[in-house]
């Protein structure tokens, strides 16, 4: 069946709707409207803002998240979200949101584009510089520091459990012990 | 006759899907849940891809959208009560939304037939056959709808009719942190709309019921509201009524005129003969 | 709640609040900040249940509370103060809970000498060091000695107790000196009853500037809904931290709770609201300078500092702090592996000592000082997020390189070339050194990991897509920064390079950037036992180097070879606790403490509060939750004298994690300014201290210097040049400094500008106009902002004076969609002396209408304010 490829007229003359207010002035774009998360694949995820932890259901189609929504199976949110959290599309795919790394060298005066790889070699050397020129392996009174006291990090805690764990990690080793994050803040 | 003309564009309850037909659908948003946190605004904005209206400071209490529009089809309105002492006060908030109203104006008064009731008896503007004369934004007495940035047709809450196709609800009521917003057969939101009454009216006096009641100037909305003060402090109009609501009458008037007419006709060619 | 309880993380969980009688939201916006949680508050107001709002402001929570009570920003102490001088004179306390469960019975020494005898401090004070020494808190017969000492420096986050030292004179797992009947003139009920003797609802409402009968009501709200029958439960957030007495204000909400017996008890409890998605797990896996995983310390550099010593001056004798070794050996096991060995203390050595205070603040004069050459700046804005951010961009403007990872270009990554202070002229793109790395990093749904929310729960995210371009994980950014320094190590000469090289480091790589495996982090974090099979919980670790264990408190998330924390049984199939909905530390426990929800007979208080209980039956303790105590130790199980760690604590003493397992009204050990809380002004503050010549917490950090400088005080000359109240705080359309928020169309359209909220009375005060522009200034800086006059704010009557706030949100900042000035610009840089967090939420200002100055002549500008506040030339 597919009255819609009727003219509409006849639809009109010949259904229930002969004023035209309903089925027979559906056009075939409204007949064939489905929500675009119907046939996309779920990834089950955790609403990145605050710390209720919301659940989230992450909609994607053709590696393209289509829609962001809360998860109903989540006892905490039970499928609901907050102005922020219902932006969570808006967020990860905002307009402002930049993808190549820049530089600004000393005392330049514009960002330089420089390849990932090449930003890593870098910041490894400062790292190891730094770290060389301001190592402290004792204090005044002999007590042993064997730390790296020209390196700060200062670190989001929207960050994941994994990521502040292996941070936690090389930074002590390194010495690093001024680490901190916006949980102070 | 009556088969064919009930002309009211009440058409919410005039079954023209046949087997096709649904419940009909609609929101209560009981305003004495709400925190004003605007997820509706924007889970609904997420959902329809709709454009920002702009990055303009009001002044008017927490509330920078202002109004419905084509791109925004929830808005939150905020009044301040504060007593005169001000330790205590009143800080109102409400969902507004388009009203899906039994005797939809919009509907009626659309020269394309773009304007369309569902078969979840909710109203819905369909894009590709709206020419965006803008008829539908003087026939709607709350001024839901608007012309849309993106493609100059006109716009308004279709209270997610391709969500509801699935079997998803609308995304505003999805997201409402506190179920403010609910969505649901509008049958029993009228009566949990009523029982919630009852049940809050001893300790909020001035609550009441807005377009719950079948017999108003739009014959109830597919959108019923819990106001804790009246309409017109949150800037619904207070006895909204359906321009086309006499349209039956004319339509009838109309009729015996067009009877008269061919009859007259009729008698005169006999009378030539 | 570390000092009160034991743990520093949320008694309770979320979705119990629906079961609470009573709520009192204090310190926090909770509808603004955390509306999808609020639904909890909801229910439990829907199911009848008072929900009261105590806050400077009628916010949107204020809104639907059934009760706003407008206290004055920054005199929560004194509140707090009035509803426990209400429990105590009316003898309204949980008596059989408080005698059993908490330190109420506990007999002080002679010596000790409460802040109502000297006039705003306790015995111990040093007005040479500006910090207290703390033999005299102590428990009576129970002193402190040996290298505990430590801890007398007192700018350091005292975290384990020095108590631990002193605990073989437990007798039976109890004190020395108890009276239960609460009568003797030195227990702590007693000394508690005196303390707060003079918070009566009088003087605390001339305080806060409040009704007497406010308080009472709150405080009869309260005690109405406490008891065998009913619970109620705080939620508190920045508003209480963000202070310079931030730790003794929640100390006071503990006490309450502890006094009324509302904590471990289902519809009770403290909910800590955090505002980012996992600020506990960055606190439990501690991107803190003084912690290392799991609330461990780290170690501080003195003369004796081998393993052993560690143990036994930062570990506990009883308790489960007595299971140090295990927990610190476990994780030296997890970051060297084969390397750590008994013999070499397994790397003990390796780690680096901290000594004295290292937090980002004091990083930040560091970097002005030029000893802070290198930078990393992970998801986080504090040219705009940070108190007196114009300092912190000052402070990036002299260093030799800073790393920026976040999603667009924020202000900290900008400010070289658009700081304002480059608009003024202070500074100079040409002039500023730092080479600056912009790193693009990956969305949560572009990388996987678990998040841990603000009830302890583990919760894990599935990546959904690749990331773009150059954009990166963190893991993945750390990992292989990791790798290369490595292999550099092992190529060159560094100085002590061991660490580095020894660290274990292989995690498996997946697809084409050679992504980290996150789970394979997660399992490092729960650890594995001698065969290499995933531990199942902490109680398995070894002291001998048998087990690895990345974080203990986190032992269990991936029991069974399972990712415990992706778990993800529906709600709807579940009981109210949801236990196997993701995991929560520890072992999976969602209410901490609930021993305490039965009876010291081990039954439940009443039915209808229900929830751990002992059953005779199987022999061990079950219920709703997995028991926080030993499954199988009996209710009446006395320990022996001398029994160690955990065997040390008795059957009836919930507080597993403290020495003597009891809650702590009086805190003897682990709190730098005072076992008890005191009011005390804000640093910055209109107003003299109505109750102590003391005028500010005398342990307050400052950080005293140009650009840093302090409105005077009433005390001090010129404390009008300030004469208003100003504080901080956030919408609930924005998210903290703004780079989640402002680059959001959505988001940015709802609260398009920066403005200021001021009363009508203030507003004719100084001629500001609704709609129009108003500069609001500090000894710091000058911004301006839209004016919202609103009948929200009231003016309050303190000390008979009329006091006038302005109220600012603080998401705004130079770049984004929506732009604006950013009001943390005002704030000072003056820390809470035990968790160096500033105070952002009482300081002093000024208002006037109009448009502030521009570029050069704002210099000009704040140097005539400082002048008109005698500042000039003072640093």
């Amino acid at each position: 069946m597919n009255d819609r490829a009727l003219w509409p007229v006849l639809r009109q003359a010949g259904g229930k709707d002969p004023l035209a207010l309903g089925a027979a002035a559906k056009s075939q774009k409204t007949a064939d409207w489905k929500a675009r998360i119907n046939d996309a694949k779920v990834v089950k995820s955790i609403c990145p803002y605050c710390a209720v932890g919301c659940g989230q259901k992450v909609f994607v189609k053709d590696e393209k998240i289509v829609q962001i929504e809360g998860d109903p199976d989540s006892p905490i949110s039970r499928g609901r979200l907050c102005p922020k959290g219902s932006a969570t599309l808006s967020l990860v795919q905002s307009p402002l949101r930049e993808y190549n790394v820049k530089y600004r060298r000393p005392y330049g005066t514009r960002w330089e584009d420089l390849p990932l790889e090449r930003a890593m070699e870098m910041i490894a050397d400062r790292v190891l510089k730094t770290r060389r020129e301001t190592w402290e392996a004792k204090d005044e009174e002999g007590n042993t520091l064997n730390r790296c006291y020209g390196i700060a990090h200062l670190g989001g805690a929207t960050l994941d459990n994994e990521e502040n764990y292996l941070m936690k990690k090389i930074y002590t080793a390194l010495g690093v012990v001024q680490v901190e994050n916006q949980a102070r803040l | 006759m009556s088969d064919f003309i009930d002309l009211t564009s009440a058409a919410a309850e005039s079954a023209t899907y046949g087997a096709d037909e649904r419940d009909r659908m609609g929101f209560f948003t009981d305003t004495t849940l709400c925190i004003g946190c605007k997820a509706c605004e924007v889970a609904c904005k997420e959902w329809n891809q709709l454009p920002s209206d702009g990055y303009e400071f009001t002044g008017e209490s927490y509330d920078n959208t202002k109004e419905l529009s084509g791109n925004t089809w929830r808005h939150v309105a905020f009044v301040e009560q504060m007593e005169p002492e001000r330790d205590t006060g009143r800080w109102l908030m409400e969902s507004d939304v388009c009203k899906h109203c039994t005797h939809a104006g919009c509907l009626d008064v659309c020269p394309t037939g773009a304007i369309i009731r569902t078969e979840f008896g909710t109203v819905v503007i369909q894009d590709d056959i709206c020419n965006g004369c803008g008829y539908c934004v003087v026939a709607c007495p709350f001024g839901v709808i608007g012309e849309k940035q993106e493609d100059h047709t006109m716009g308004k809450c279709t209270l997610c009719y391709d969500r509801l196709k699935v079997g998803e609800q609308p995304a505003c009521a999805k997201a409402c942190p506190t179920e403010s917003i609910q969505y649901g057969v509008v049958d029993e939101l009228r009566e949990r709309a009523e029982n919630r009454l009852q049940k809050i009216q001893e300790k909020f006096a001035s609550a009441q019921l807005y377009l719950n009641d079948p017999n108003d100037g739009v014959g109830g909305g597919g959108s019923l509201f819990l106001l804790l003060d009246k309409p017109q402090v949150y800037g619904l109009p207070p006895n909204p009524i359906v321009p086309t609501k006499d349209l039956p009458q004319r339509w009838r008037t109309a009729g015996i005129a067009a009877a008269a007419l061919f009859g007259a006709v009729v008698l005169c060619a006999v009378s030539r003969r | 709640m570390g000092t009160s309880f034991g743990r520093g993380g949320a008694t309770t969980f979320q979705q119990d609040l629906q079961h609470s009688d009573c709520i009192v939201i204090m310190g926090s916006n909770m509808a603004e900040n955390h509306p999808v949680g609020f639904q909890w508050v909801m229910e439990a107001r829907e199911r009848g249940a008072q929900v009261i709002h105590v806050d400077p402001r009628f916010t949107r929570t204020s809104a639907v509370a059934t009760k706003h009570v407008p206290i004055r920003a920054g005199s929560d102490i004194a509140f707090l103060g009035g509803i426990i001088h209400y429990i105590l004179e009316n003898e309204r306390a949980f008596k059989e809970y408080v005698v059993n469960y908490t330190n109420a019975s506990v007999i002080l020494r002679e010596d000790f000498k409460d802040s109502e005898d000297l006039d705003g401090f306790f015995s111990g004070w040093h007005a040479d060091t500006n910090g207290y020494t703390f033999e005299t808190w102590q428990y009576k017969d129970m002193d402190m000695h040996g290298s505990a000492g430590q801890r007398e420096d007192h700018s350091l986050l005292a975290k384990v107790p020095a108590f631990s030292q002193k605990v073989d004179a437990l007798k039976n797992g109890e004190p020395p000196h108890m009276d239960k009947t609460l009568q003797d003139p030195r227990c702590v009920y007693q000394v508690l009853k005196r303390h707060y003797a003079r918070y009566t609802p009088e003087t605390v409402a001339r305080i806060c500037g409040t009704e007497p009968q406010h308080v009472i009501d709150v405080a009869e709200a309260l005690c109405a809904n406490s008891g065998r029958e009913r619970t109620s439960a705080f939620c508190y957030s920045v508003a209480w931290t963000q202070h310079t007495t931030g730790v003794q204000t929640i100390r006071g909400a503990a006490i309450i709770q502890l006094l009324l017996g509302n904590i471990g008890r289902p519809g009770g409890g403290i909910l800590a609201l955090r505002g980012h998605a996992s600020i506990q797990g960055s606190t439990d896996i501690p991107t803190l300078f003084n912690l290392l995983p799991g609330y461990v310390p780290m170690p501080h550099a003195h003369a004796h500092d081998g393993l052993k010593d560690f143990i036994q001056s930062e570990g506990a004798k009883t308790g489960y702090w007595g299971n140090m070794d295990k927990y610190i050996v476990s994780l030296l096991k997890a970051w060297f592996g084969e390397r750590a060995t008994e013999k070499n203390d397994f790397c003990f050595d390796l780690l680096p000592r901290i000594s004295g205070d290292h937090s980002t603040y004091r990083s930040i004069m560091g970097m002005l000082d030029g000893k802070v050459k290198g930078f990393f700046c992970i998801g986080e804005n504090p040219a705009v997020g940070s108190a007196n951010s114009g300092l912190h961009r000052r402070a990036m403007a002299n260093l030799e390189w800073l790393v920026v990872r976040d999603f667009s270009e924020i202000e900290s990554a900008s400010f070289w070339y658009d700081a304002p202070e480059i608009e003024t002229g202070e500074l100079r793109t040409e002039s500023i050194p730092t080479e600056v790395f912009w790193m693009p990093a990956a969305a949560h749904t572009e990388k996987d990991g678990s998040f841990t929310n603000t009830q302890r729960l583990l919760q894990w995210h599935h990546k959904a897509v690749e990331p773009q371009g150059d954009a990166r994980s963190d893991l993945w950014f750390y990992y292989h920064l990791g790798k290369r320094i490595r292999e550099k190590i092992a190529q060159q000469q560094e100085p002590f390079s061991d660490p580095v090289a020894f660290l274990t480091w292989n995690y498996p790589e997946k697809g084409e950037t050679a992504d980290p495996d996150a789970q394979a982090v997660l399992r490092e974090i729960n650890g594995w036992d001698a065969s290499g099979k995933a531990l199942s919980d902490y109680n398995a670790l070894k002291a001998d180097g048998s087990t690895a264990c990345g974080c203990w408190i986190y032992c269990g998330c991936f029991k069974d070879e399972v990712n415990q924390t992706a778990r993800r049984k529906p709600g709807s199939e579940q009981s109210w606790v949801a236990p196997e909905w993701a995991w929560a530390w520890p072992a999976n426990r969602r209410i901490i403490y609930n021993r305490a929800s039965a009876d010291p007979q081990g039954k439940p208080w009443s039915e209808r509060k229900k929830y751990v209980w002992w059953d005779d039956e199987i022999g061990g303790w079950t219920g709703h939750d997995v028991p926080d105590f030993n499954k199988t130790k009996r209710p009446d199980y006395t320990p022996e004298t001398g029994a160690k760690a955990e065997d040390a604590i008795a059957g009836w003493h919930p507080f597993i994690m403290q020495d003597d397992g009891l809650g702590w009204l009086f805190v003897p050990a682990g709190i730098v300014d005072g076992p008890l809380p005191v009011y005390y002004e804000p640093h910055e503050s209109p107003v003299k201290n109505p109750l102590y010549s003391q005028q500010a917490n005398p342990c307050r950090q400052e950080f005293p210097r140009t650009f840093n400088e302090s409105n005077p005080s009433p005390s001090d000359a010129h404390g009008n040049v300030f004469p208003f109240v100003l504080h901080t705080y956030r919408l609930t359309e924005h998210h903290t400094a703004g780079g989640m928020s402002r680059t959001v169309p959505r988001l940015s359209e709802l609260q398009p500008e920066f403005f200021c909220e001021v009363s009508p009375e203030l507003a004719q005060m100084r001629g500001l106009v609704h709609g129009d522009w108003a500069m609001i200034f500090t000894a710091r800086a000058v911004v301006e902002a839209r004016v919202m006059v609103t009948d929200r704010v009231k003016p309050m009557r303190v000390e008979g004076k009329t006091l006038h706030s302005v109220g600012l949100p603080y998401h705004w900042g130079s770049r984004g969609l929506v732009t604006g000035d950013s009001a943390n610009d005002l704030l000072s840089i003056t820390l809470d002396p035990n968790v160096h967090i500033q105070e952002t939420k009482g300081l002093t200002c000024d208002i006037i209408a109009g448009r502030r100055p521009r570029g050069a002549d704002v210099p000009g500008f704040l140097n005539a304010v400082r002048t008109r506040a005698h500042l000039d030339g003072r640093t």
